[in-house]
């Protein structure tokens, strides 16, 4: 008896959650905003998607938190559940009814009334939405009771439904661009939605997939050391023949993406160093960003026309610049520890963006104007050469830098001066102790970083033209700082995957325009909530959050000798 | 797995770079620039490039509620098609200009762009736009650069129904000077292109005119606290503060200005970006006698317009462009309607060189925003600028000046 | 120890030494000369005087939630902003109502206490919240994690109640009780801005005796100092935890309160600058220390009302104002280079190690 007590409770407290949620995404207004962005064209919309999804995930959180088995009392919790969320968004409705909510809440509008009632009239159409949300609990319990494989199958394949269906628009300009091969998927597709027919086919193929694939052993592990190093040199070859025809095959728009992409794994590499290997917190790594972009701007600028250098002569100049910078942020900084570093190191870059901006400065850095035409870089020699002009061809320079600082990143690691860096994060007394130079070590790792930074900076510079002192916000250096994290704090992989996710994913994120940094805020808290230790964490730090674990094999090639 | 999935990816890939040899078939069009061609009951494709996400987001939320109106007022539909309306938020920053200018220029549906909002995105985005073939028509830029004449930044399909700063800037320097009869000003910007130049032109034809500009001042747009800023100026005796900024920074200035010593009874005056009602409310008290120079927006039809704004958005207007956004999106249909062949089927055929034509030849369009003539170059603003002045709890403001 | 200090004292300290020194003799030949100048009259010096503390109150008050949070967790809650931004913004509507109907005017002391009390009660759960949802999940975690989920929630947040109440800006109703000034001899003293130092004083010693002298106050102490040994000692860390971020969270919609009361426009970024700005102040104050964050708000607000004039308007340098928060950050590293813990902050190197 106390058992169905606490599992009535439950089940009531799932659907109130389940039902603020939903009324709680109503009111930011993307109920709204999508109920005409269809994932299914004409049959399910975004919108819908998100006032049922809260109710069916709490009906699911009912289930697995109740504690009696038998399937008749789950269903009855689930549909308890969702039929208290269909409740709380009838109250919504109601009380727009009586009050003018939208002298507050912008988006208690009557569209949304109509939008919860099916656009039928209002009575008939809530009572329509009560059951629904009943139904969405009892489907969610239906769901459950099935077997793992089947499961496993549905999930997957509207989990792909979902996903495509939103992406419809951007998987449209990547198709545009292949021609031919765009009218094999056009029959999939309308009004940048699927189609049904398409919707049916991809759950069809994708959860068929699942289930095929189900509780068969993921991949065989090759144990042969020569069969395994063919197998990782024939990744990375195939890997690298991918990453030069990548622009040509995704198009103008895609090589946009990457580029940004890229400069900010330049930039994560370098913050990597400071705040990953040396544990030093900096929050103001934008500042030899801007300082690379401004010495190239002021050098090659004709505008300015102090220099009128070309991109490659003024080049070196910069990260000189922003490598001096470094060592200048780091010598007062020596002292602080933690918190007091990261004001320090945060000023530091909005004392750079207050100059460039300043009128003090505009005569020399261009002020609020910024800098225009900034010199694109030229390869080639003679006739041969070419300039750097598109997001296409600026995507292989960007490239070439990645590869060459990522050599020198994973160098830096395991050289002695990482084992210092790193001895200096885990225990900074303990180092001293032991004997290391504390100053210099801290000084290298700052002026590394911001050589990184800087090099990022020429880029920017060159890809874009003209250079504004609003690029260089404090947003900018939390991006960078957020990527390391979420790719693994340390982690040289981690700061590929950790820029792919959060540079990648607001760009798509376009899709919904005003609300994608709403989107991208909730990933950011989803993402560190599930893998806090990032996704691809630094072999030593894994160790610390699964310290049951064995470390993997690759780790003791890279154990050093002993500092 | 993985190596399975490389060699299906692989093989997809090189069968895709084989593919896009063979291209699509152009439909017969003469136009030097190529043409869009909506078929039958396909809807005409209008993008927006303007900030809607970010601290400058209600220049283009407010933009764009302009442009929804304006389509709604028309029906939704363009020679009979609908009008499909959706775009790109642009951060009103360069490399946001960048990023959304080169996602919509890869949209070969798109016939006309209404953005940017803010000039350093047109900079960044126009030769993108421009390469794509689109008419652009900007709401809220108001760098000379853009339609001057022979400068680089004048790229060809550009246009805007904003005021080019060097009208602006003229006509309140001239009005301080002249109509004031003030001798001595100060000048305040926010680091915005907007303002920066503005306050130039103004301090440049103030000077000119014989006046004397005491100090040129600049605030940070998120600034609240202004008292060092105002005693600075304070120390100069200024007659007026000419302050083109925007909300919120332009209303903590009509406050503090008045509670600061010396500046009790000097002028404060800002451009348009300082007309709209969360000025009036912003000021307080304070706002009783602060003027704004503005295009003459007033009558019926802005005022029918208001109301729609209201019921469709539930707010009144958030910032100032809008007007001119809506004028922007008119004289783009306008513009297609004179140029589209529709054929038989229903097929429209837009020929994009002769659609920018026909903008450049719009002549007395009558907008929302005045008489709209587009120069060569692209300049469609109607350069008919008035002074208003607010009234404590009263708006919108009185018209206290007109050429 | 000694001798460490010794073998510290290289190239490096010399040249870090000539850093603060150059810094110094700018501010003080930029003062003189500005000083000798005249430019400036003694009244418009008392004028930037006020405001600077005035600004000052509201950053301590929002302060408070990053030091009491740094104290217990050790770590930076970034979401503070944000919910320094949640309570005056939705305080206006009822503001807003209030004056509508002419409460405001014929009562305005309660219809401001009821303004007050409704900000401090929404700042406040949005901290419970966000501690719930992002913090506690990760209780275990490396510090920098919650550093990024503080920033997710912090774009979350601002978005949310841009969503809920628009983009455009909301203003609060003008309280005719505190127009005008009082007179001190020849020089205006604007009512609002002694209420705002008055109130800020008074709420940051009630905060100070919560936090010195009552048991949840102890309790606090207790787990800032040792969790495990304060869940043996039968303290409910959970609770405690809960109870600082509510009480930083009530201090930061008190702090929205004064802040309207002189800059009274809201808008969902509002809460980003005044965040920055009060972490700023906390850490020169000495983070985790409450006096502390107190009295870096009250310097760092008269270093940017009071620094710009006085420091550089004498170097000759154009448009100075534009460069407050340079001058701020600057004097910041200046203090932080001969007090590396912040000016009342503890030798965190030792006690924590």
């Amino acid at each position: 008896m106390q058992n169905q007590y606490t599992d009535w409770k439950q089940a009531l407290r799932s659907g109130l959650l389940g039902g603020a949620i939903t009324v709680l995404l109503s009111l930011i207004g993307i109920v709204t905003a999508f109920s005409n962005t269809y994932i299914v064209n004409k049959v399910i919309s975004f919108g819908e998607l998100l006032i049922v999804g809260p109710i069916a995930a709490l009906s699911l959180v009912a289930i697995q938190k109740a504690r009696a088995r038998h399937p008749g009392l789950l269903i009855l919790t689930a549909i308890i559940s969702g039929l208290t969320s269909g409740l709380v968004i009838l109250a919504l409705a109601g009380l727009g009814q009586v009050i003018n909510l939208r002298a507050m809440f912008l988006n208690a509008s009557n569209d949304l009334y109509a939008i919860y009632a099916y656009k039928q009239a209002l009575v008939p159409g809530l009572l329509l939405r009560l059951l629904v949300s009943g139904l969405v609990g009892a489907l969610v319990a239906g769901f459950t009771l099935l077997p793992g494989r089947i499961k496993a199958a549905i999930s997957q394949g509207l989990l792909y439904v979902i996903l495509v269906g939103l992406m419809g628009r951007l998987i449209g300009t990547v198709l545009n661009t292949w021609g031919f091969v765009a009218i094999l998927f056009k029959w999939m597709f309308v009004a940048n939605s699927l189609s049904p027919i398409g919707a049916i086919f991809l759950f069809l193929l994708t959860g068929g997939l699942a289930y095929w694939r189900y509780g068969r052993p993921k991949t065989k592990q090759i144990t042969d050391p020569k069969k395994q190093k063919l197998v990782r040199w024939g990744t990375l070859g195939g890997f690298g023949l991918l990453l030069i025809f990548l622009p040509n095959i995704l198009g103008m728009w895609f090589s946009e993406i990457l580029d940004n992409v890229g400069l900010f794994i330049l930039m994560g590499l370098g913050l990597n160093i400071v705040v990953g290997f040396a544990g030093l917190l900096d929050l103001g790594y934008v500042a030899f960003y801007a300082i690379g972009a401004y010495t190239i701007g002021v050098l090659t600028s004709p505008e300015l026309g102090f220099f009128n250098l070309t991109f490659w002569q003024a080049f070196p100049i910069a990260l000189i610049m922003a490598f001096l910078a470094g060592v200048l942020l780091g010598l007062p900084i020596l002292k602080m520890r933690g918190d007091y570093l990261a004001i320090v190191t945060l000023g530091f870059g909005e004392i750079i963006r207050i100059l460039v901006l300043s009128d003090w400065l505009k005569p020399w850095l261009g002020g609020t104007q910024g800098i225009q035409r900034i010199q694109r870089p030229v390869v080639g020699i003679g006739e041969f050469s070419i300039t750097l002009q598109s997001q296409q061809q600026l995507y292989y320079l960007i490239l070439a830098g990645i590869v060459l600082v990522a050599f020198v990143a994973v160098r830096l690691r395991d050289s002695r001066l990482g084992r210092t860096w790193m001895a200096l994060r885990e225990d900074e007394d303990v180092a001293v102790a032991m004997g290391i130079n504390h100053v210099a070590t801290k000084l290298t790792a700052f002026a590394m970083g911001a050589l990184f930074s800087g090099i990022g900076g020429t880029l920017f510079a060159a890809k874009i033209g003209s250079i504004y002192p609003s690029s260089f916000q404090f947003l900018v250096s939390i991006n960078i700082l957020s990527l390391i994290i979420v790719g693994g704090m340390g982690s040289i992989p981690g700061v590929f995957v950790g820029a792919l996710a959060l540079m990648g994913l607001p760009e798509l994120m376009r899709e919904f325009a005003e609300y994608r940094y709403l989107f991208y805020g909730a990933a950011l808290v989803a993402m560190m909530l599930t893998k806090p230790e990032g996704l691809w964490p630094e072999a030593r730090h894994r160790l610390e959050f699964h310290e049951e674990e064995t470390p993997p094999p690759e780790e003791s090639e890279a154990v050093p000798e002993s500092a | 797995m993985t190596k399975r999935l490389f060699v299906v990816l692989s093989l997809f890939i090189v069968a895709a770079l084989l593919l896009t040899a063979c291209g699509q078939k152009g439909v017969e069009c003469d136009d030097p620039i190529g043409c869009v061609v909506i078929g039958p009951n396909e809807p005409v494709h209008i993008a927006y490039a303007l900030v809607v996400a970010g601290p400058n987001e209600t220049l283009g939320i407010d933009s764009r509620n302009g442009i929804e109106i304006a389509i709604s007022d028309t029906g939704g539909e363009i020679l009979g098609h609908p009008v499909q309306f959706d775009g790109e938020d642009t951060g009103c920053n360069a490399e946001g200009g960048q990023a959304a200018g080169t996602k919509l220029a890869a949209d070969s549906t798109i016939v006309a762009v209404i953005g940017t909002s803010c000039s350093s995105e047109a900079r960044v985005a126009m030769p993108l736009f421009s390469e794509a073939g689109f008419v652009v028509v900007s709401p809220s830029n108001t760098a000379p650069d853009l339609t001057e004449a022979g400068n680089p930044n004048n790229y060809p399909g550009y246009f805007r129904t904003a005021h080019n700063d060097q009208v602006q800037g003229r006509v309140a320097a001239e009005f301080a000077y002249n109509v004031l009869g003030v001798r001595r000003a100060a000048t305040i910007h926010d680091g915005s292109l907007y303002a920066e130049k503005l306050q130039e032109v103004f301090a440049n034809t103030f000077a000119e005119l014989g006046g004397t500009v005491t100090t040129q001042q600049a605030v940070d747009p998120n600034q609240t606290d202004m008292s060092s800023v105002l005693t600075s100026i304070a120390a100069g005796n200024p007659e007026i503060i000419y302050f083109p900024i925007f909300m919120p920074a332009g209303g903590f200035i009509i406050r503090q200005a008045r509670i600061t010593p010396g500046l009790e009874e000097v002028y404060l005056m800002g451009a348009d970006g300082l007309f709209s009602p969360d000025v009036m409310q912003g000021g307080g008290a304070e706002v009783e006698g602060f003027m704004v120079s503005s295009p003459l927006v007033q009558g019926p039809d802005y005022d029918a317009f208001v109301a729609k704004y209201q019921e469709m958005f539930g707010t009144a207007p958030i910032s100032i462009f809008h007007a001119h956004a809506y004028d922007a999106y008119m004289l783009v249909k306008a513009a297609i309607e004179s140029v589209a062949i529709v054929q038989s089927d229903g097929t429209l055929i837009i020929p994009r060189q002769a659609l920018r034509d026909a903008m450049a030849a719009t002549t007395n369009f009558d907008g929302l925003t005045g008489n709209l003539t587009c120069t060569p170059t692209g300049d469609c603003a109607d350069p008919y600028i008035a002074v208003y002045q607010y009234h404590a709890g009263q708006y919108p403001p009185e018209v206290i000046w007109q050429p | 120890m000694f001798r460490t200090w010794r073998q510290k004292i290289t190239m490096t300290d010399i040249m870090v030494w000539i850093i603060g020194l150059s810094i110094a003799v700018v501010v003080i030949w930029g003062t003189i000369s500005t000083l000798q100048s005249g430019k400036y009259s003694a009244a418009s010096w008392f004028d930037l005087v006020i405001k600077g503390l005035a600004l000052g109150g509201v950053y301590a008050l929002i302060a408070m939630g990053y030091t009491l949070v740094y104290g217990i967790l050790r770590m930076i809650n970034f979401a503070h902003s944000e919910v320094f931004m949640s309570g005056p913004f939705t305080a206006v509507f009822l503001a807003n109502a209030l004056q509508s109907n002419g409460f405001l005017s014929r009562q305005p002391l309660l219809g401001m206490l009821a303004i007050t009390l409704l900000s401090m009660a929404v700042s406040m759960s949005v901290a419970i919240l966000v501690e719930r949802v992002a913090y506690r999940p990760l209780r275990n975690a490396p510090r920098l994690v919650p550093l990024i989920t503080a920033i997710g929630a912090s774009f979350f947040l601002q978005y949310t109640f841009r969503g809920f109440y628009g983009s455009g800006f909301e203003a609060y109703p003008t309280i005719e009780a505190l127009n005008g000034y009082w007179r001190i001899g020849a020089i205006p003293l604007f009512k609002t801005q002694a209420v705002v130092i008055i109130a800020a004083v008074v709420m940051m010693f009630l905060l100070y005796a919560i936090v010195m002298w009552s048991k949840l106050g102890k309790a606090m102490r207790a787990v800032s100092e040792d969790k495990e040994a304060a869940a043996l000692m039968g303290i409910d860390v959970d609770a405690i935890i809960v109870f600082t971020f509510a009480l930083g969270g009530a201090a930061a919609g008190a702090g929205g309160i004064l802040y309207i009361l002189q800059f009274p426009v809201v808008h969902f970024y509002m809460g980003f600058i005044p965040g920055l700005k009060a972490f700023t102040a906390a850490v020169l104050g000495g983070i985790g220390n409450v006096p502390g964050a107190f009295l870096g708000a009250m310097v760092l607000g008269l270093l940017e009302s009071v620094g710009p004039n006085l420091f550089l308007d004498g170097l000759g340098i154009p448009v100075a104002s534009q460069l407050k928060d340079a001058i701020a950050f600057i004097i910041l590293v200046f203090i932080l280079i001969f007090r590396p813990s912040g000016i009342l902050g503890e030798r965190l190197s030792q006690t924590k190690v």
